[in-house]
């Protein structure tokens, strides 16, 4: 049986400050104009999977629901196919403000631990901050592994037809030192937010 | 004409098959592609996901590059295309983001002149508007009429910074097939629908129904062919195909071509020219030699 909880939260523990903090971004500017029209849900490709459509995070980014906006699913099934900021009629960047969204999970520690789209995007950040380059192959293989064995025997068919057509390498990708330099300092460059 | 070519990740790998027709098409028709030397990734989505910002310097890195090199950039892939236009933009509209941009390559002491930045292209609009769609079809030698295109766009290339087609209808790819000769399925309604990217490795089954809709409805229409514009569209239409039939009980093996492809084999290209090799699902071309206007 589900836990026995309230379903209602009162004003004073919504956190208004969050809702400050993202209308003050470039990406969330303008949340506050949004006229709750459903666009956006309506022309996602995922949001039959999500827990909260993006019209309602972006309600409840508004009003304040911190938790349960960071803690959603909701921001990482966004596949990114900026299909809501191309059809919201108030110009809200949609996509924009769910990858401002998944940054704060991560940086807050809220992001589901063992949901492979963090883990990938991570590994993703690291491959290319050290080698400057992707080598698919290599990064697809690491995921699986981390995420279960099970997946690994899953993939197989589809490393074969790789494999069939030639499609697969194991050469390291990476550019040359002197870019390897210049890519690190740029890096360090402390104008960002977060890692 | 001369372009500096950005090819990304995808097009080492998985699409390689891309990258071949794209230098052997463009060589064809004479359009000259320098290789940005020493490219670094452009971030794709993840950075987004982590650190928007430092994704745009990595980007910004490569604009400097072409812009010593003088020329404009030509990016095939949907996600580099994408990024790069996202910090052009953020250069051009002078924001908070965009003057950090600046500040992050001086202090990595990379030359970037903000006045005069690289314009960034796409393939498919060199082809249609700046060689222009006349003087291709004066190059045409085969003409492919078994062929029933269907013209898949995919969601980044279109959205939201492209100043080259409609953001939800494009018909750039639709208006090139059917300049070819070749039957396109223009009523296709999901040309921009998302295939799920990286989804299909991620929460495989989210992955495979949005590709199974986007077979499903093609076959639906009539099509033989998919034609395709982004690596990773193609990379899961095509690599994820077998398994979709098994899940949902169908039969497709439909090919999924790059419009690169199809473009070649009209001029006359060979299938080893174009990279057929490199495809799991070989189209059936059903060509017949054609006198040249």
């Amino acid at each position: 049986m589900e836990e026995i909880r309230p379903k209602i939260k009162f004003e004073q523990q919504l956190k208004r400050d969050f809702s400050y903090k993202v209308a003050e971004t470039l990406w969330g500017k303008n949340v506050f104009t949004c006229i709750q029209c459903g666009n956006c849900s309506g022309v996602c490709p995922t949001s039959i999977y999500m827990d909260y459509t993006p019209r309602r995070i972006v309600a409840m980014v508004r009003e304040g629901l911190k938790e349960d906006v960071l803690k959603s699913t909701t921001i990482w099934l966004c596949s990114s196919c900026y299909s809501c900021t191309a059809h919201c009629p108030q110009g809200i960047k949609i996509t924009d403000v769910m990858y401002g969204l998944k940054r704060m999970a991560i940086e807050e520690g809220y992001y589901p631990k063992n949901f492979p789209i963090p883990i990938l995007a991570k590994d993703f950040y690291d491959m290319v901050r050290e080698n400057g380059r992707i080598t698919e192959f290599v990064l697809a293989t690491k995921l699986l592994i981390k995420t279960g064995m099970r997946r690994v025997m899953a993939y197989m068919p589809v490393g074969m037809n790789l494999w069939r057509t030639g499609r697969t390498s194991l050469k390291k990708e990476q550019i040359s030192n002197k870019g390897r330099k210049e890519l690190k300092k740029l890096m360090a460059f402390q104008g960002g937010v977060g890692r | 004409m001369k372009f500096a070519y950005y090819p990304g990740c995808s097009l080492k790998g998985t699409g390689r098959a891309y990258e071949k027709s794209l230098l052997n098409l463009f060589k064809a028709l004479d359009i000259e592609l320098i290789e940005i030397p020493d490219w670094n990734c452009c971030g794709a989505t993840f950075y987004m996901s982590i650190n928007e910002e430092k994704g745009l310097f990595m980007t910004a890195r490569n604009l400097s590059i072409a812009q010593n090199m003088g020329l404009d950039i030509v990016a095939p892939c949907s996600a580099c295309y994408l990024n790069l236009l996202k910090a052009v933009n953020a250069i051009e509209e002078g924001d908070e983001v965009g003057r950090k941009i600046l500040k992050a390559l001086e202090y990595a002491n990379i030359s970037f002149d903000p006045t005069y930045i690289p314009e960034i292209r796409h393939p498919l609009e060199i082809l249609v508007d700046t060689y222009g769609v006349k003087k291709l079809v004066k190059k045409q030698v085969v003409s492919l009429d078994h062929l029933n295109i269907v013209p898949y766009y995919g969601c980044l290339i279109v959205r939201p910074y492209t100043r080259f087609d409609h953001h939800t209808y494009p018909t750039k790819m639709d208006f090139l097939f059917e300049s070819l000769g070749t039957r396109v399925i223009s009523d296709y309604p999901l040309k921009t629908r998302c295939c799920g990217g990286t989804l299909t490795g991620t929460i495989e089954e989210i992955g495979l129904e949005l590709n199974y809709l986007l077979l499903k409805e093609a076959i639906r229409r009539g099509g033989n062919v998919i034609a395709t514009i982004c690596p990773l569209c193609h990379f899961n239409l095509e690599m994820f195909q077998d398994k979709i039939e098994r899940a949902y009980g169908k039969r497709y093996g439909i090919p999924i071509l790059y419009f690169t492809h199809i473009v070649g084999k009209a001029i006359g290209l060979t299938d080893h020219e174009i990279g057929i090799d490199n495809l799991l699902y070989k189209p059936l071309w059903g060509e017949t030699k054609r006198e040249v206007v």
